[in-house]
């Protein structure tokens, strides 16, 4: 009972904090002050107070899409379990509601990207599902060699399973790099899409989201930081599959480790320039043979 | 997969043999000259550390790992890397295919191999190990690099990687290749890039270009 | 003693190396004659194997042997005018790739350890680059960028193949080992499914190196460019070394039974496959240099063809490896001494040849005849040895393929080459300073006549290493 509360508290509380890790990690990196760590708090709660504007010509699926997001992603974030915790909501096979619950978030907002009719958002919403064709892949090869690992479908026993097979090390090896690069990819970082940047030839998936204002724009903020959040945790739960033993140190180390990670994030935003828009797949696929290859490793 | 209880030294070598499977993609991806010569150089590195892992220590043994390490991994790489400065290019440009194709057919390959590796009869202490599906996909790999790339150096650096892995298959065998042997082999191949970087070097001043594909005088009429 | 063969040339490299341009050539010339008397000194003497069964001279490797060595021979007395004519050019690398070459070719007849073989064919591989590019142009630079890039690659899938060898024996009997004798001795129980690999890589690999189509697309540009010494040396030399590669592999062959017959068709059909391809390409074929270098093609796929009927035909195919290695020094060497003339290889400029260059063009009509397997020349006795295995052994396909392909490649050479040679010298061409000279002819008459000769009798030491060569392609039984 105490996890699954520790567990919704984290989920509900912690994603915007990481947002302004990176921001200020970036500000230290360029030598500024830089936005007081609960910035994206302030920001988000502004835009709720607000009033939404709608366009004449949209429909109700410019309104349901970040909502849907929004939802889609919180239950994602129930099934996966975050440091060496089980998940509040877990069951054989919950890898691929996870891996569809993300998909159905970009569905919707492309889909709301596309009703406001605007040539410049469906631009962002096709640059968008290209990418995520190459991305998806490498996180489904990725789940599947930790299914096979561990012998579980569930994400909990997947991912609390601490491994002894030969390859584990090589393996972890791969699956970090790869996932790193979908973490960043899937989020739309440095070097893959700037949040930042309001150019039109080189956004993605903020271009998607220019139409929305008011609280839809404010849940799709909170959205975008708790799939980061989500993806986050993911990665945590690869790379450092350290238990101390004491549940309480475990929940210090996990936030310790998610904060490491967005600091990770916005090293990698400050040292790294923009790819070009023709090299992105090219880092996409890097990932995806890379968790493919990790996936051989296991499987032979 | 089982848990199977392989001695401490196989398991480091399969481990490294993973970073040369990994550095056979990097390759294929990058266009970037010198990135490719140095991941090359890495490879030839390793190639020199796993005989020394692989077998006892003995005055053979040794000898090999010092001939590999100072041949692939300092002397060719320098040789190839001097062609570069001198001819001055940095990057490869409009391979014959795609990077993106070529990394998938990559993998595709190196999937392939893993099946086909399965299916050979190996000596039962060969078995379950990474050494011939890992020497098979680096020579698929060389070899994409070398027919797939227009540059004259890209190519050397594809028949260079294609050597490295008829190298991993060699590792097999190494104990019982006499030293003279192994030393001929490297030293042929040392003197086969020196002659290479040299024409390659009269090819950028012959047609202002290393493009092989400029390369078409010669033909039937 | 047999040391010697591979210690003198590359002693005469070194000093080569360091001493005047002029001189040069004639140290090449010397290393030339002292690996000739040595050699002929080693033919009739039986070697042992060494201790531990690395080197030995078999009748094999001497026949090859022969064929380099007098070839070479005339190679340097050549080198020695050819080079008084471009006495500006610099001729170190040269001779002392030539001599280096030549010790390599040496090591290759003797080595019995598949791994030394394959270092020292590699290396005549590598030696030769530099040769090819003599001529420093962008036509030549191409060539040799082709060349060793393809041979490279081939010679480096033998490589995979050795692996794939010694790695049957290793699965065999826990005692990986590529010396031919110990190979030979356990053939029986060598893993198959390496072997057959093995097999393939090996074919691959060497048959690149030889020519064999349809892995000959260096060939053509590479005999066309480089000059008609290097010319000589590839198609008379390195062709029956990276053959006497594909000996050894037979002999393994030989000695496991099975997939021995798998083995013989591959190089049947491979022959036949390339003769065909030298007859398409020769009957439309305007230049005189790629002419022959088709022309080596043809010669290798009857040496193929040879070596897989195996049994009556395999005298015939080592015999043969001595008569297209010499006619092939003649032909390149008198075609080059042509191309110097008249400046082109084109046949629509070069005509007429007997008018200005008597000696040469005689040798190049006389090398004409004489490849094309016409009598009294010896290629003809070995050609007409090969038709008749064929014929006894009732593939009467493969024989009548044969003749054919004989027939339609001998209207396809006397088409370009006659006009070369015979006719008028086209009335607009400016003079040339170059003539034929005591150098450049003298060793191709020489030569012509040995061939002339071996088509009528065959001295006996010839004989009886034929006879040992090819009792050692027997199935025993």
């Amino acid at each position: 009972m105490i996890t699954f509360i520790i567990h919704c508290l984290l989920v509900i509380v912690m994603p915007p904090l990481l947002l302004g890790v990176i921001t200020k990690t970036k500000a230290e990196f360029g030598g500024r002050k830089g936005a007081p760590y609960f910035q994206p708090y302030y920001d988000i709660l502004k835009l709720l107070k607000k009033e939404a504007v709608y366009s004449k010509t949209t429909t109700w699926v410019f309104k349901a899409g970040p909502v849907v997001t929004l939802a889609a992603t919180f239950l994602a974030s129930l099934m996966l379990p975050l440091g060496n915790h089980s998940a509040p909501v877990s069951f054989a096979g919950d890898m691929l509601l996870f891996a569809y619950l993300l998909a159905l978030t970009r569905f919707f907002t492309t889909l709301a990207a596309l009703d406001t009719g605007s040539s410049f958002e469906g631009m962002g919403a096709a640059r968008e599902v290209t990418f995520a064709c190459l991305t998806e892949p490498a996180l489904f090869f990725a789940l599947v060699t930790l299914a096979k690992m561990s012998g579980s479908l569930s994400l909990t026993g997947m991912l609390t399973y601490s491994s002894s097979s030969a390859w584990a090390g090589a393996v972890t090896v791969l699956l970090t790099v790869a996932l790193f690069i979908v973490l960043l990819a899937e989020n739309c970082r440095i070097p893959f899409d700037d949040p930042n940047t309001h150019l039109e030839l080189t956004m993605i998936h903020e271009v998607m989201v220019l139409d929305h204002s008011g609280p839809a724009l404010g849940y799709i903020q909170y959205g975008a930081s708790l799939k980061l959040f989500l993806f986050a945790a993911l990665f945590y739960n690869i790379a450092m599959p350290i238990q101390t033993g004491s549940v309480f140190f475990d929940w210090l180390l996990f936030i310790a480790g998610m904060l490491g990670i967005a600091v990770a994030v916005g090293v990698t935003e400050s040292v790294m320039a923009r790819l070009r828009l023709t090299q992105v797949p090219l880092m996409l696929i890097t990932a995806t043979v890379f968790s493919a290859f990790s996936m051989i490793l296991i499987f032979r | 997969m089982e848990l199977v209880q392989m001695p401490k030294n196989l398991f480091v070598a399969d481990q490294l043999l993973v970073v040369v499977l990994l550095i056979n993609f990097v390759m294929l991806g990058s266009n970037r000259l010198m990135f490719c010569i140095r991941a090359a150089a890495t490879q030839g590195v390793i190639l020199g550390i796993l005989p020394g892992i692989l077998h006892p220590f003995s005055f053979h043994i040794t000898l090999i790992t010092v001939l590999i390490l100072v041949g692939k991994g300092i002397v060719i790489p320098g040789m190839i890397g001097k062609a570069v400065r001198d001819v001055q290019i940095k990057r490869e440009f409009e391979p014959f295919l795609g990077y993106i194709p070529a990394l998938i057919l990559g993998a595709i390959m190196t999937a392939a191999a893993f099946v086909f590796a399965e299916k050979l009869p190996l000596s039962p202490e060969h078995e379950n190990l990474l050494f011939v599906p890992a020497s098979f996909s680096t020579l698929v790999a060389g070899f994409l690099i070398l027919t797939t790339r227009r540059k004259a150096i890209s190519q050397v650096i594809g028949y260079l990687v294609l050597e490295n892995g008829i190298f991993i298959f060699g590792l097999l065998l190494s104990e019982t290749m006499p030293v003279l042997v192994e030393a001929g082999m490297l030293l042929d191949l040392l003197v086969g890039v020196f002659v290479m970087a040299i024409v390659i070097n009269h090819i950028s001043r012959e047609f202002s270009s290393t493009d092989t594909s400029r390369l078409r005088t010669l033909k039937e009429e | 003693m047999v040391y010697a063969l591979v210690f003198v040339p590359l002693l005469f490299a070194v000093v080569g190396w360091g001493i005047k341009s002029r001189q040069r050539p004639l140290v090449l010339l010397a290393a030339s004659l002292v690996h000739l008397v040595m050699s002929m000194m080693a033919m009739g003497v039986d070697q042992h194997p060494t201790d531990n069964g690395w080197l030995w001279l078999d009748p094999l490797g001497r026949i090859v042997l022969f064929c380099v060595s007098v070839l070479f021979s005339i190679c340097a007395f050549y080198a020695v005018g050819y080079l008084r004519y471009y006495k500006r050019r610099p001729n170190r690398f040269l001779c002392v790739c030539m001599l280096i070459c030549l010790a390599a070719m040496s090591l290759v007849t003797m080595a019995q350890h598949l791994g030394l073989f394959w270092v020292a064919l590699e290396t005549t591989t590598l030696t030769m680059a530099p040769l090819i590019y003599f001529n420093r142009n962008a036509r030549s630079i191409e060539a040799t960028w082709k060349y060793i890039m393809i041979c490279s690659v081939g010679i480096a899938m033998a490589l995979l193949g050795l692996m794939f060898l010694a790695y049957s024996t290793h699965v065999a009997h826990r005692d990986a080992t590529l010396v031919l004798g110990k190979l030979i001795a356990s053939a029986g129980d060598l893993n198959k499914a390496w072997l057959h690999a093995a097999f393939v890589f090996l074919l691959v690999g060497y048959g690149t190196k030889m020519g064999l189509a349809p892995l000959h697309a260096w060939k053509p540009d590479t005999y066309g460019e480089a000059p008609g010494i290097v010319g000589a040396l590839l198609a008379g030399g390195l062709v029956s070394c990276s053959f006497l590669g594909l000996i050894r592999v037979y002999q393994v062959f030989l000695a496991t039974g099975t997939g021995l017959v798998f083995f013989q068709k591959t190089l049947i059909g491979m022959g036949l496959l390339s003769m065909a391809i030298a007859g398409i390409f020769i009957a439309k074929q305007s230049d005189f240099k790629r002419l022959l270098a088709y022309s080596s093609v043809e010669h290798v796929g009857i040496l193929a063809i040879g070596l897989g009927l195996g049994k009556g035909a395999t005298f015939a195919t080592l015999f043969h490896i001595i008569n297209n290695g010499l006619t092939k020094g003649v032909l390149f060497l008198s075609a080059g001494n042509i191309h110097r003339s008249y400046s082109s290889k084109s046949v629509h400029e070069v005509r007429g040849a007997l008018r200005r260059l008597p000696w040469s063009a005689g040798l190049f009509l006389a090398g004409f005849i004489a490849i094309t397997g016409s009598p009294p020349f010896s290629p003809f006795i070995s050609e007409f040895g090969i038709v008749t295995a064929a014929f006894e052994q009732n593939h009467v396909a493969v024989g009548v393929l044969f003749l054919f392909f004989l027939a339609v490649i001998f209207i396809g050479l006397a088409r370009t080459i006659l006009p070369v040679v015979l006719g008028d010298p086209p009335s607009d061409l400016p003079d040339s300073k170059y003539q034929d000279r005591l150098l450049t002819v003298a060793p191709l008459v020489l030569v012509m006549m040995i061939i002339l000769v071996l088509g009528i009798w065959q001295p006996a030491f010839l004989l009886r290493l034929l006879k040992d060569g090819a009792a050692m392609l027997e199935v025993r039984s």
